[in-house]
């Protein structure tokens, strides 16, 4: 260590500047060394010792905890069981990990020998690794007798060109592409507009201007794939003054006498956009505050989204209860590659 | 039995069935949709309260609701509002308004529970709507907080938070908070949707169903938050501040002690 050190202190370092010769200075070399308390007296070794010792007992009492918490608190009905018992686990955890970790950086920083060290570079030699490298490569061709045995040889490049063909069928399973599936929903002419979650039916009547009704279609709590039908079908109804609504041509008889069906999935990345303000008739989407206007056919006011909610066309059946003319007339959701 | 068999084929049958069919509808459909008309009032007014109701309202919110409540530029039409309307708004502290904005705050109320009595009944008298509900009808000890968990989620979660701590809306309005408002004044909130809450009528969500979303929310009310600090029950916002503030410094303070020399 002594003599790296003054190996360290005779290296010359030179330095070009722009302008002017090569200059040379003196290598400063490395700043004294300090001796720490812990090294100098050794009643502030022995606290030291202490210290990192009481540390590493409080990781073993910390361990205990999470053994006590995990075993010794019984859950009940009760949330403040639960709480405790969480707790204790928690803080059991943290104290055994931070015990033994603040504890070793306390030793090492303290009690272990904090002598500066210098080891100077090695030589780089491009040319010589050049060689190594080569003198390798050739002797694993020869060793392995690639070149000698073309049987081995064919047989290897067979099997590395027949190994990744099962990552096909792997990558096929992901399937099968996704087909309409995108494009439908369970809505369809005469489905009825039911409640959200009881699935009972809506009548005209019930829907009150200012009211906003959670739907979903009729059945949907009876389908096997439940979830992944009601992510696409969630509608939110909703009554206005008829005078209020802008029905472009075309879409005049999609409400009736003033009440809507949108779809609730945001068009931008499909958050549900339920937040409705009965006097303004805006929708907000609450995770990039995106807003819809009803009164202009749920167009984009605000926010990220690209296109307007899609609209659910609505008519009331014979016996008064609101059913869907058709299923939405667009994709509903956040774009695909496919929607076109 | 004979004999009616017998006139069956009378001449007026067809209009006698058709007069009974007619009836039979009738009736049906008028039990069907009585859903959606003014309950009797639960609570009972005096004619005493109509009028002193009248002379509060003239005093404190004609200037901007008019008189005779038919509204203004300022302020809506109060005709058909209903009891329950004016029991939230002003019972709660909303209305008279304090100020101008994107929504009636909330402050001390400005009123007694007499005076706010009167007021409703002076309302109510205009034209028929919502009516404070009883003291039985939002006992929260009566609902069943696991339906009302999940109505609340469907219906109120994505305004109210899933923990009903309230949320932004669009231009300066918002969903308060729940935790704190009493029972009736849940109830009143539901059927006549105050500022721009849409109304959840006894047709949406019967009064057993409303029964049950208060139960669920004097649950989690009185519980607390199974986590732990809730920190709001904001959600990321508050998480990540705590997280990003309180984490970060801890662990540059571990970076600082670990580079540090010992003494």
């Amino acid at each position: 260590m002594a003599d790296s050190r003054e190996d360290a202190s005779r290296t010359s370092v030179t330095l070009a500047s722009p302008g002017q010769q090569l200059d040379e200075f003196e290598n400063p070399g490395l700043p004294p060394h300090r001796p720490r308390l812990a090294d100098r007296d050794p009643r502030a070794e022995k606290r030291a010792e202490r210290q990192v010792a009481l540390l590493f007992t409080i990781s073993v009492i910390g361990t205990l905890l999470f053994f006590v918490g995990y075993f010794f608190i019984p859950l009940n009905d009760t949330i403040a069981r639960l709480r405790l018992q969480n707790l204790t686990l928690g803080l059991g955890t943290a104290f055994a990990m931070l015990g033994i970790g603040v504890g070793i950086v306390h030793w090492a920083k303290t009690l272990m020998p904090d002598h500066e060290v210098t080891e100077s570079r090695h030589e780089i030699r491009p040319e010589n690794d050049r060689q190594d490298a080569e003198k390798i490569v050739n002797d694993i061709l020869d060793e392995s007798g690639i070149k000698r045995r073309p049987l081995i040889r064919n047989t290897l490049l067979g099997a590395v060109v027949l190994a990744p063909l099962p990552a096909i069928a792997i990558f096929r399973d992901l399937g099968p592409l996704p087909g309409n599936v995108l494009k439908e929903t369970m809505w369809d002419a005469g489905v009825r507009l039911t409640r959200d979650p009881s699935g009972t039916p809506i009548r005209a009547s019930d829907v009150t201007r200012g009211s906003a009704f959670h739907v979903i279609p009729e059945g949907l709590n009876e389908v096997e794939n439940k979830l992944e039908e009601k992510a696409k079908a969630v509608v939110l109804l909703m009554r206005l003054d008829p005078s209020e609504l802008n029905p472009s041509p075309g879409r005049e008889n999609w409400g009736y006498d003033g009440i809507v069906a949108y779809s609730k999935i945001c068009t931008h990345v499909g958050c549900p956009v339920a937040l409705y303000e009965q006097h303004t008739h805006h929708l907000l989407c609450p995770c990039h505050q995106s807003t819809f206007d009803l009164e202009q056919e749920c167009k984009v006011i605000f926010g990220p989204a690209a296109r307007p909610l899609p609209q659910l066309p609505i008519e009331v059946d014979d016996e008064g209860y609101l059913v869907a003319s058709s299923d939405f007339q667009e994709p509903v959701g956040p774009s695909f590659w496919e929607r076109g | 039995m004979k004999a009616l068999s017998q006139r069956r084929r009378h001449p007026l049958a067809a209009v006698a069935l058709l007069l009974m069919a007619l009836l039979v509808t009738g009736g049906i459909y008028a039990v069907a949709s009585s859903a959606n008309e003014a309950k009797a009032q639960a609570v009972t007014f005096t004619a005493n309260d109509v009028e002193e109701g009248g002379k509060l309202f003239a005093a404190n919110c004609a200037s901007c609701h008019g008189m005779g409540a038919t509204g203004s530029d300022a302020a809506p039409s109060l005709v058909g509002a209903g009891a329950a309307s004016v029991d939230f708004q002003v019972g709660s502290g909303r209305m008279p308004m304090q100020m101008d904005g994107p929504q009636a705050q909330v402050k001390p109320v400005q009123f007694t529970d007499e005076q706010v009595g009167q007021m409703a009944a002076y309302v109510a008298s205009l034209g028929a709507g919502p009516a404070i509900p009883t003291d039985e009808m939002v006992d929260a000890s009566e609902g069943d907080p696991a339906h009302g968990g999940e109505l609340f989620r469907v219906n109120c979660a994505m305004c109210h938070n899933a923990a009903a701590a309230g949320g932004a809306l669009t231009r300066g309005k918002y969903a308060p908070a729940i935790d704190g408002t009493s029972e009736r004044h849940i109830y009143e909130a539901m059927v006549t949707g105050p500022q721009n809450m849409p109304v959840f009528s006894d047709a949406n969500i019967t009064p057993e169903d409303k029964q049950d979303i208060i139960a669920f929310l004097k649950t989690i009310e009185s519980q607390g938050s199974p986590g732990g600090a809730a920190l709001g029950s904001l959600g990321p916002v508050s998480e990540g501040l705590f997280i990003w503030v309180a984490g970060l410094g801890v662990i540059i303070a571990f970076t600082v002690w670990l580079t540090s020399r010992s003494s």
